[in-house]
């Protein structure tokens, strides 16, 4: 470790993508990353997708502008492996097997649960249902195209839990958000926290670290997650096999997944996400126990879509979703 | 005045200098330089991608993708905004382009229009889009049980029209301008009626500079994406939006190869449309010098 720090000192430099500073925390563990070691994080793209992340390292590489590391979705993570460098960090045997690749080229890092983020002049909401009320005129979002980003895709899906559907199809959730359009309550625009502060989006379907009032930025915003319909999704992590900055890369993961009390693990936790590591570090009583109490309440078992119901999910909404909607 | 005077006498040595030696094109390098950098050297790129398949090979069943259902009704949603936004912004500002012109020439007013159509016509994107989501969205209290202005084509329509009647006052004040008032003035002089003078006079002097400033809008909001893509981020209706989801798409749904053919069949559109217009442009202009 202690080599390794010394070569990532060396090299000084670190080469983020598409690390929002207000989502999950980023913006603080960037700021401990540079105080902890002095190396500098040169950070790209803050909004960019996870397919922009794979994009910039074919684009970029061989130059010492390229990503080191990725932060990215499930579906461009599985899809693009001969591009990462494979890398185990100390507390490996802490994440759970169904959430890493085996021979260490991706490993998920934080996730949480899609949820109903909602503005609190509507009440209380306690079931998707509701949403089809007439006082939600308009009022009902996504994050994004479902045949594009992952967290509108994950949206559409665990409306289609709720409706009592399988993860092994989405259509259910689709004919919700066609009902929802129906009922003149489905809003296309994009939701952002502009328009969530201007009230132009007052129900969002978002990842419920992407949902809470810290980052959406106003007050009284509230966070449902369906009890029949808890979907989890999770990022990964993974190293640009080419990285210009190589030891910097591996000193950022050991960074990200230690558990100590200023660890990415906790730090994660206090963006409102739930690291990967969370289990382990319940029972072993290194987690951050304030932030973990501040997590919406779920109740029920969650779900995670494997790669091929996230794949079989994506080409029905290509062939539907516009068509629904409309 | 007299230091103007001597200003403009100071300049005339320089200006009337000859003219400086070398073959008359050398000026324009710098132009078609940019031109072939910025927009020849792209469309040859899509062209040339849009004829490869994923491998690497050239073939031509990458173009089959055109004829798919879902892709055609991307290009169906791109005419069908163009169509409605470009017509609707095209009489609208022909009627506007009208009465400035039939105000005082060098008036404030037709100042005023022309500096704000030439400002206003270049307003778009996410600005734009953001803008009338404070002033018809669901907050604003005005229109707040339509839902209409989320519907397609004729929502976002509504939105484009704030950026094509500037810009259909821009291109269309020339052509109106060219009606000469002592045209109007024979055929009343004849005892023509105001209908008879527009169906016999001006509409048929007009109607070239009208279709073609038509088209030139329709490439316009052909080619206009940002704005939509704030309006109904959640729905991909027209190319431009299905190219991006093409390229970014997280889902695995991202294909290069099919925003590049998609990319082929804008540029085929446009080329039809801009050739249109240079044929329409030409036969106006025989009236209009």
């Amino acid at each position: 470790m202690s080599k390794l720090v010394a070569a990532a000192k060396k090299e000084g430099t670190l080469n983020v993508i598409a690390l929002p500073p207000t989502w999950a925390n980023y913006g603080t563990i960037i700021k401990d990353f540079t105080a902890k070691y002095g190396i500098k994080v040169n950070s790209a793209n803050p909004d960019g997708t996870s397919q922009d992340e794979v994009n910039a390292v074919k684009q970029e590489n061989g130059t010492s502008a390229a990503p080191d590391v990725l932060d990215i979705g499930q579906a461009v993570a599985l899809a693009n492996t001969s591009l990462f460098a494979p890398y185990k960090v100390s507390t490996w045997s802490n994440i759970p097997t169904a959430q890493k690749d085996a021979g260490g080229l991706w490993y998920e890092d934080y996730g949480g649960y899609m949820a109903v983020g909602y503005s609190s002049k509507f009440g209380t909401i306690t079931s998707l249902s509701q949403l089809l009320g007439s006082k939600f005129k308009n009022a009902v979002a996504l994050n994004g195209n479902p045949t594009a980003a992952n967290a509108a895709l994950n949206g559409v899906m665990m409306a289609s839990l709720a409706q009592g559907g399988s993860a092994s199809s989405i259509a259910d959730g689709v004919a919700f958000f066609h009902k929802l359009k129906a009922a003149g309550n489905f809003s296309p625009v994009s939701a952002t926290g502009a328009t969530i502060k201007a009230g132009t989006t007052p129900v969002v379907f978002n990842w419920d670290y992407l949902n809470l009032p810290s980052y959406v930025g106003v007050s009284n915003w509230k966070v449902f997650v369906p009890p029949n319909a808890v979907l989890g999704g999770y990022y990964a992590q993974a190293i640009n096999k080419n990285a210009p900055h190589p030891a910097a890369a591996r000193l950022w993961e050991e960074f990200l997944y230690s558990q100590a009390a200023t660890g990415g693990q906790n730090l994660w936790l206090q963006g409102g996400a739930r690291p990967v590591e969370q289990p382990t570090m319940a029972s072993n009583g290194s987690i951050d126990t304030a932030a973990a109490g501040k997590l919406p309440a779920v109740s029920g078992t969650p779900v995670f879509l494997s790669a091929s119901q996230a794949a079989a999910a994506a080409t029905y909404l290509a062939a539907n979703w516009a068509q629904a909607v409309r | 005045m007299a230091v103007t005077a001597t200003t403009e006498t100071g300049a005339r040595p320089a200006r009337a200098g000859r003219r400086p030696s070398g073959p008359a094109w050398v000026g324009t390098v710098p132009f078609l330089g940019y031109v072939g950098v910025f927009l020849l050297f792209p469309t040859g790129i899509v062209l040339f991608n849009a004829f490869r398949n994923p491998a690497g090979g050239f073939e031509l069943s990458s173009l089959s993708t055109l004829g798919n259902s879902a892709v055609r009704g991307f290009f169906v949603g791109s005419i069908e905004l163009a169509a409605v936004s470009s017509v609707a912004g095209a009489v609208l500002g022909a009627i506007l382009a009208y009465a400035i012109v039939a105000g005082n020439p060098d008036g404030v007013v037709r100042r005023v229009y022309l500096a704000g159509s030439g400002v206003l016509a270049q307003f778009g994107g996410v600005t734009l889009a953001f803008a009338f989501l404070a002033a018809v969205g669901p907050t604003s209290g005005f229109l707040i049980h339509a839902g209409w202005f989320y519907d397609f084509p004729q929502g976002i329509s509504l939105i484009y029209v704030y950026f094509q009647i500037p810009l259909m006052v821009l291109v269309f004040l020339p052509a109106v301008d060219g009606l000469k008032v002592q045209w109007r003035e024979a055929s009343e002089n004849l005892g023509a009626s105001a209908w008879q003078y527009w169906r016999h006079v001006g509409g048929p002097l007009l109607a070239p500079a009208f279709t073609g400033a038509t088209l030139l809008l329709f490439a316009n909001a052909l080619s206009a994406y940002a704005t939509i893509q704030a309006w109904e981020n959640q729905i991909a209706y027209t190319v431009p939006q299905q190219i991006s989801t093409a390229i970014n798409s997280e889902v695995g749904l991202s294909n290069i190869n099919e925003a590049d053919v998609l990319a082929l069949g804008m540029v085929i559109m446009v080329v039809i449309i801009m050739t249109g217009y240079a044929l329409l442009q030409r036969r106006a202009a025989q009236w209009l010098r």
